[in-house]
């Protein structure tokens, strides 16, 4: 335990910011968007701190903090993270100035935007870092007001459409979510997150709960695979797996793209956070009981969603189901881990490669696909919100500068060797193929269409004839090149050299694989 | 003895008026005719309160006891407060007489209430009835009054005579006009014929006289016609003393022959005749209650409704209910008079008892309609007003009577379901005082000095007596032990 | 000390009387600083007191012929419902700053209310209780009558009618257990600890509880309801909502749950499925909560959808009661207290915030507003107490509906599912009206008048119900703390002894 609450003081920052733009941000919206930045980057170098105290070496959780909330309920204000958790706060620390920066131009109610994102920081933040379920739920649940209201008031044409369904099916999966904990606390007691996963793992876990639930109708694995189903459901719709991600599309392209950002870059990871954190360690069981289907489940999101990105027009559409492809991979490699193996040691590495590759992937992919949004909302602050694929062509031409950092971020989303973005990937791929060998192979034409995708809108924005209508593109100025110069940097630093987090995750991995005992 | 002292009252006040005050303004007669009767009264109750005796004289002819002591007590209070209540009366010239009826109607409910022989109630209730009749018929500009007075006063010899039948009956089968010499008497006899009709001719005698249903036709015309002074004396002096005889009555004189009314064991006896009267006064009473527009007749019906609650006291017949009799009627008596007070300044300024003329009443005159307020709320029951303890108590002695079975559960629960009906056109008035909005052609109202004064002073009685109902109550159950022993 | 928060509230309402007749600001001012004063004295009492046992206020003898006493005393149940009302008070108040018309009186008669509240809350005496249950009917009615709005004469007298054929009920039940345990007292612990034979207790329970749970909105006594707050101006309903409801509610546990707990019992026959006087008010509860949630969803008129959901609400509190296990009566508890600021701060939105500028409390009326710009901070504290109200976790009701929800399903789980689909229609209908109401996607905002902005006092009042209700949300315990060792006392015996299961 440590002295000094680390984690409660970064996850309030946000917050305290949020209320001072509230109180003085109608001065000035100049000084409203600096004020947000600086409190978003004083998170980050927070976070930074925190990144240097870490201990690589140990797999436990540090920087605990526990305290009793509802005595009665056993629940506690427990939060701690681990390489998993540190690696999303750092994710969430640089996705959010990133949203912010594009989200520069926007002139209406600046300081209630503003506020927002930093609320949903705080958000980001507190769920990352929750250990025990009901504050992690409230994290969980708060985070969809900002988002809503975010998508609502600033967004496209089609935002109310788009706002409601992400807020409804977002609360469905919730609530099927919150029914399956209390049907685990009514059989144990607990909500502690570590508590339940040590319960489970010595297979106390659900026959504790058959019993006290006392449903003698059903059998009991198929009562634990109905608490599986529901728990699973407020994480699928949040990654989102196919078929529960219907709103995505619409949210991501209606949302202003500041907030795209964020949704992208952070909130996505929220669900496959929950994932490693909460139902490999809790269900195994009952995931090795449904692996199938759901590496079928895994292996449609990686290939439809890529499809069907290759049938959009709409840049943002493109990019919001190429992100559906993106986390496909990590569920990918999820469920792969999943697969029970009996100890066998060659496996396991497979499975400590597989996970690295998830952590990577989410990690990479949240910085890519934030980098790739702002990219499009430059292009969208310069062509007066234009942003169809074939309403460009030929801006190396006038926008060299632009046209090759955006390409380098481009091409780090299709996983070219010596960006960041392969390395996930390759790690993901050469950890599954040995457990999950015909889900991998399948998986691997979603790569394929990947790339397609990617050279296609190279080459119909960048190449080609130069479009009449942007002979006046400007190429990115000086702020803009200084702006974005540490995420291309960043994403150099981590191609070319992955220890760089590799190592400070790895002794995460290698616990929470063990954990899984098979 | 206090009735000489009253009586003496009563001829100086006619004297005095007859030889000295002809030719003055009425308001000042009536002020110096009130004073000496108040005067008179008061020293009635100085008298009372100095000797604290027991006394029975002549076999039960003419008792002293405690009980007797406090009704007495209550009765002048309620005179004087009449009396002063007309003094800023204009209906009549003919001061003197009026007050001198009223103090003989006094002198017949002080003899009404301390005795216990047949010929003395009989006596003193024919003085006290014989009174109010006139007293009725003295607005003689208006025919209502008089049409009033006379059914009051046909339906009431016609019961008069009844209850001598029935007393002569009572004699027959008794020989003796004690009370209690009578229920040794008749104490075997349940199945007689004869102590059947004398139940029914005394229950008819008495059920007059408290306006209970059958015998309640006189009420509403009298209420609505008669001059305030009066209507207000008869709603509260005569009811109490009516009521404590009817009980002696019951009680103490056919004692041995009750019966029973409790659900599912009826024995033949009084008491389910005066439950059956019970019933039907307080559902006649509320229900028709809520028809009506002119507030007098709505108070004529609510005290029909409230003699039904009243005698419950009866069907329970024991000593708490009593006490519960004397706690609820007086706190009546005084809400009553409030009430009509309230209504007679209105009536005055307004020319009519509707209920439209009580419209905004609270704009035009703050303190009578607070007042009005506590007056109204004390009749439904409401908290902390002193009819609300009147009705606890009352309920709760009707159920605390048959120990062991909640029998007087079914009329119980039948009151307080009627209690709910009456709220609503209580509400009704107040509605009329305090939401709505004065008329376009309505003047402020100005109130006597006098009257406001007495107004005032009945409200803090009512509130009081609600919030410290021990004051009263520790008196009347202290005089009830004293006396029985 | 405690029992000065009742007399200040009368004095209050007697000085406001006296004033002279167009002293609007001088009685506005003075109710503030008495509902302040009152709230103080609470906060006192609720701070220094850490373990929830009985602290007795005031006991004297009263009317010793009947063995009733002056008794007031509070326990941690009491305290958290004495400091709702001090909280609500002071907002009403502050949300009812604009009122031009008999100002003094209003306040006289809100005082008044509030006394008599704190009252039932402190009693412990039950005919004082019943004293002061009835002492409110009154100024209810005339807070409506007089200041109301629509159809204000009669959903005053329904409501008045109503809560006074309940305390009939509840009369009848309270003397009748005074009779059978001997005319001794009425003090509450005496009559709690009586053991009343079980075939009485099985007739005198429902008759009490159902007398309290009127007033508590029980379906399907519960017409009253949506009426009477449609009818009441705002304070009143905030108050109605909020705290009087809660009464009923109070009620039934302070009353009906000790005094005959076998009531509770199973009959030994079924019929219908029912097998005790539990599941009938278990499943009344929640056809309440499932019904009021279903109506909300089809209203067109703002306050109606806050007025059913409020009836919804309540039946969260009387499912939990009936779950007769720790979690859910501490999370009844805490629902009371969370519902009651809610309410106050749903109503104060649509009621002052919204109908008394715009004049309108149809949905489809005030869609074309947009309001979101026009009113920009009622917006955001509708968004926000929809949240809460729909229990969202970081505000109060998101504790208080998990504990009930726990200690439902530990006693009924299939009626544990409906109160999930309850909470899903929750969800649904305060989101319907608040896109109606406030974001309505109209092109049309210019053409109407401005709006004038929110005032001082009503912002004060959104940020104390606001700040309460995440200040609960956050921490819990600070209300549990002292309930937990309430429902310990003897007081419960009865109940423990049917098993905390």
């Amino acid at each position: 335990m440590s002295t000094f609450p680390w984690i409660t003081v970064l996850t309030t920052t946000p917050v305290a910011g949020a209320l001072l733009l509230l109180a003085v941000g109608s001065r000035s919206k100049n000084l409203t968007r600096w004020l947000a930045l600086i409190f978003s980057l004083a998170a980050l170098v927070f976070t930074l701190a925190l990144w240097h105290r870490f201990d690589p070496t140990s797999g436990v959780m540090q920087f605990q903090e526990q305290h009793a909330w509802i005595p009665a309920l056993n629940i506690d204000y427990h939060v701690g993270i681990d390489g998993l958790g540190l690696l999303m706060l750092l994710l969430s620390s640089i996705v959010v100035p990133i949203g912010m920066a594009a989200s520069w131009k926007i002139e209406e109610r600046v300081p209630l935007y503003f506020a927002l994102m930093l609320l949903l920081q705080s958000c980001l933040f507190g769920a990352f870092t929750a250990l025990n379920f009901v504050h992690w739920f409230t994290f969980w649940e708060l985070s969809l007001i900002p988002a809503f209201f975010l998508i609502k008031l600033w967004g496209g044409p089609r935002r109310t459409p788009a706002a409601t369904q992400f807020l409804v099916y977002t609360m469905v999966g919730s609530i099927a979510m919150l029914l399956g904990f209390i049907a685990l606390y009514l059989g144990t007691g607990k909500f502690d997150f570590i508590e339940l996963a040590q319960l489970a793992q010595s297979g106390h876990l659900m026959p504790a709960v058959i019993t006290a639930l006392g449903i003698h109708r059903f059998m009991p694995h198929h009562v634990a695979l109905l608490i599986f189903a529901g728990v699973f459901l407020g994480f699928a719709v949040k990654v989102p797996l196919i078929p529960f991600h219907t709103w995505l599309p619409s949210t991501y392209s209606e949302a202003p793209t500041g907030t795209t950002i964020v949704l992208t870059g952070a909130m996505s990871k929220m669900g496959l956070y929950g994932f490693l954190r909460i139902l490999l360690p809790i269900f195994a069981p009952q995931m090795q009981a449904v692996l199938t289907p759901l590496l079928w489940l895994a292996v449609a999101t990686i290939v439809l969603s890529a499809y069907s990105a290759l049938a959009q027009k709409d840049l943002k559409r493109i990019f919001a189901y190429s992100s559906i492809n993106h986390l496909g991979y990590c569920l990918l490699g999820i469920f792969a881990m999943a697969k029970f193996t009996g100890g066998d040691i060659s496996l396991t590495t497979q499975k400590f490669a597989a996970m690295s590759g998830v952590l990577w992937q989410m990690f990479n992919h949240g910085l890519t696909a934030a980098t790739i949004f702002w990219f499009i909302a430059m292009l969208e602050a310069r062509c007066g919100g234009v942003r169809g694929l074939n309403d460009f062509g030929g801006l190396r031409k006038v926008a060299p500068v632009f046209t090759g950092l955006m390409g380098i971020a481009l091409f780090s989303s299709l996983g070219l060797p010596g960006l960041n973005g392969f390395i996930g990937e390759f790690l993901i791929f050469k950890g599954s193929f040995p457990l999950v060998t015909w889900a991998t192979s399948l998986s691997v034409i979603g790569l394929l269409l990947t790339a397609v995708v990617i050279l296609g809108i190279l080459q119909r924005v960048f190449s080609g004839p130069l479009n009449e209508r942007w002979t006046a593109f400007p190429d990115l100025t000086t702020g803009e090149r200084l702006a974005l110069a540490p995420a291309i940097a960043l994403m150099f630093t981590l191609g070319l050299y992955p220890q760089l987090i590799l190592g400070v995750v790895n002794s995460t991995v290698i616990q929470m694989v063990q954990q899984l005992k098979f | 003895m206090p009735e000489v002292i009253i009586v003496v009252t009563a001829l100086i006040v006619l004297s005095v008026d007859l030889l000295f005050l002809r030719n003055q303004r009425t308001h000042l007669r009536f002020a110096v005719v009130a004073s000496l009767a108040s005067l008179g009264c008061v020293v009635g109750i100085f008298r009372i309160l100095q000797a604290p005796e027991q006394t029975n004289a002549l076999n039960g002819m003419f008792l002293a006891n405690p009980l007797t002591h406090l009704l007495q007590i209550a009765l002048l209070s309620l005179t004087i407060i009449t009396v002063l209540l007309s003094v800023d009366s204009t209906f009549t010239e003919h001061v003197g007489e009026f007050v001198f009826l009223i103090l003989l109607a006094t002198t017949g409910m002080l003899f009404l209430v301390a005795t216990q022989d047949l010929l003395i109630i009989f006596i003193s209730l024919e003085l006290l009835s014989l009174s109010l009749y006139v007293l009725t018929a003295f607005n003689k500009r208006d025919s209502r009054s008089s049409e009033a007075a006379l059914k009051y006063f046909l339906f009431g010899s016609m019961s008069a005579a009844f209850l001598l039948y029935g007393f002569s009956l009572l004699y027959g089968l008794s020989n003796s006009t004690n009370l209690i010499q009578i229920a040794s008497a008749i104490h075997g006899q349940s199945t007689s014929p004869l102590l059947a009709i004398a139940i029914i001719t005394t229950v008819i005698g008495f059920g007059f006289k408290v306006a209970a249903v059958p015998f309640h036709f006189w009420a509403p015309d009298v209420y609505e016609s008669a001059n305030i002074p009066a209507v207000g004396f008869i709603a509260s002096a005569s009811k109490v003393a009516s009521f404590f005889i009817f009980f002696q009555v019951m009680v103490v004189g056919f004692a041995g022959v009750e019966g029973s009314a409790v659900w599912r064991h009826l024995v033949h006896g009084w008491v389910p005749i005066l439950a059956a009267i019970a019933a039907l006064s307080m559902l006649l009473g509320n229900f028709v209650a809520i028809t009506q527009s002119s507030v007098r007749r709505l108070l004529a019906y609510s005290a029909i409704a409230h003699a039904g609650y009243m005698l419950l006291a009866l069907v329970a017949h024991t000593q708490q209910s009593l006490a519960a009799l004397i706690y609820y009627i007086l706190t009546y008596a005084l809400a009553t008079l409030g009430a009509f007070a309230v209504i007679g300044v209105v009536e005055k300024q307004t020319g009519n008892d509707h209920l439209s003329s009580f419209s905004g009443l609270s704009r035009r005159a703050p303190l009578l309609s607070a007042c009005l307020f506590a007056f109204i709320l004390s009749l439904a029951g409401i908290p902390p007003l002193a009819g609300f303890f009147g009705k606890f108590y009352l309920f709760l002695s009707a159920l605390n009577a048959t120990p062991g079975s909640n029998g007087l559960l079914w009329l119980v629960i039948l009151a307080i379901a009627m209690s709910a009906v009456s709220l609503y056109y209580y509400l009704q008035l107040l509605k009329r005082a305090f939401v709505a909005d004065p008329l376009a052609d309505a003047n402020d109202i100005h109130v006597p000095a006098l009257t406001q004064a007495v107004v005032v002073l009945l409200a803090a009685a009512t509130l009081l007596l609600g919030c410290a109902p021990n004051l009263l109550l520790r008196w009347i159950l202290e005089a009830i032990a004293a006396s029985s022993r | 000390m405690l029992a000065w928060t009742i007399y200040i509230s009368f004095l209050g309402a007697l000085a406001l009387l006296l004033l002279p007749k167009a002293s609007t600001t001088a009685a506005r001012v003075l109710a503030l600083l008495v509902a302040v004063a009152g709230f103080g004295i609470a906060l006192n009492a609720f701070l220094t007191h850490r373990t929830g046992e009985l602290i007795t206020v005031a006991r004297h003898p009263w009317i010793p012929a009947l063995g009733i006493e002056y008794h007031l005393a509070a326990d941690g149940i009491s305290l958290c419902l004495i400091l709702l009302t001090g909280i609500v008070a002071i907002t009403g108040i502050l949300f009812s700053w604009n009122i031009e018309r008999r100002t003094k009186e209003f306040f006289a008669f809100y005082l008044l209310l509030i006394g008599s509240v704190y009252g039932v809350f402190l009693s412990y005496d039950l005919f004082l209780l019943f004293v002061f249950y009835e002492i409110v009917i009154i100024p209810k009615y005339f807070l409506i009558a007089i200041w109301g709005s629509t159809r204000r004469e009669y959903g005053a007298m329904k409501l008045a009618l109503y809560s006074f054929i309940g305390s009939a009920m509840v009369l009848i039940g309270l003397i009748a257990a005074y009779v059978v345990a001997g005319a001794k007292s009425m003090s509450l612990d005496a009559l709690a600890g009586y053991p009343f034979p079980l075939h009485f207790q099985m007739f005198a329970f429902p008759l009490v509880f159902v007398g309290f749970a009127i007033l508590a909105g029980l379906w399907p006594f519960h017409t009253w309801a949506p009426t009477g707050h449609v009818a009441a101006p705002t304070a009143a309903s905030m108050l109605l909502a909020g705290v009087v409801m809660k009464l009923g509610a109070y009620g039934c546990l302070r009353v009906a749950m000790t005094l005959f707990p076998l009531g509770l019992s199973p009959w030994g026959f079924h019929v219908l499925g029912f097998g005790s006087w539990r599941d009938v008010f278990a499943l009344l509860a929640i056809i309440g909560i499932v019904y009021g949630a279903m109506v909300a969803l089809v209203q067109k008129d703002f306050k109606f959808v806050i007025g059913y959901s409020s009836v919804s609400h309540m039946g969260f509190i009387l499912l939990g009661l009936m779950t007769l296990n720790q979690i859910g009566i501490s999370g009844s508890v805490v629902q009371m207290f969370s519902h009651g600021i809610l309410a106050g701060l749903l109503f104060a939105v649509v009621g002052r915030m919204v109908y008394d500028r715009t004049h309108t409390r149809e949905l489809a009326a005030l869609g074309p507003m947009n309001l979101n710009k026009a009113i920009p901070f009622a917006a955001v504290t509708f968004v926000l107490a929809g949240m809460a109200s729909m229990g969202l976790p970081g505000f109060s009701g998101f504790v208080a509906e998990l504990m009930i929800l726990i200690g439902a399903w530990h006693a009924f789980p299939i009626l544990a599912i409906c109160t999930g689909l309850g909470i899903v229609v929750g969800v649904v209908y305060v989101w319907r009206a608040m896109q109606k109401a406030f974001f309505a996607e109209h092109a049309l905002a210019s053409s109407h008048s401005p709006l004038p902005p929110i005032s001082i006092p009503e912002r004060l009042g959104a940020v104390i119900l606001l700040a309460t209700s995440i200040a609960i949300g956050l921490y819990p315990q600070m209300l549990l703390k002292i309930i937990t060792p309430a429902l310990n006392s003897p007081l419960f015996e009865g109940i423990r002894k049917g098993g905390w299961n």
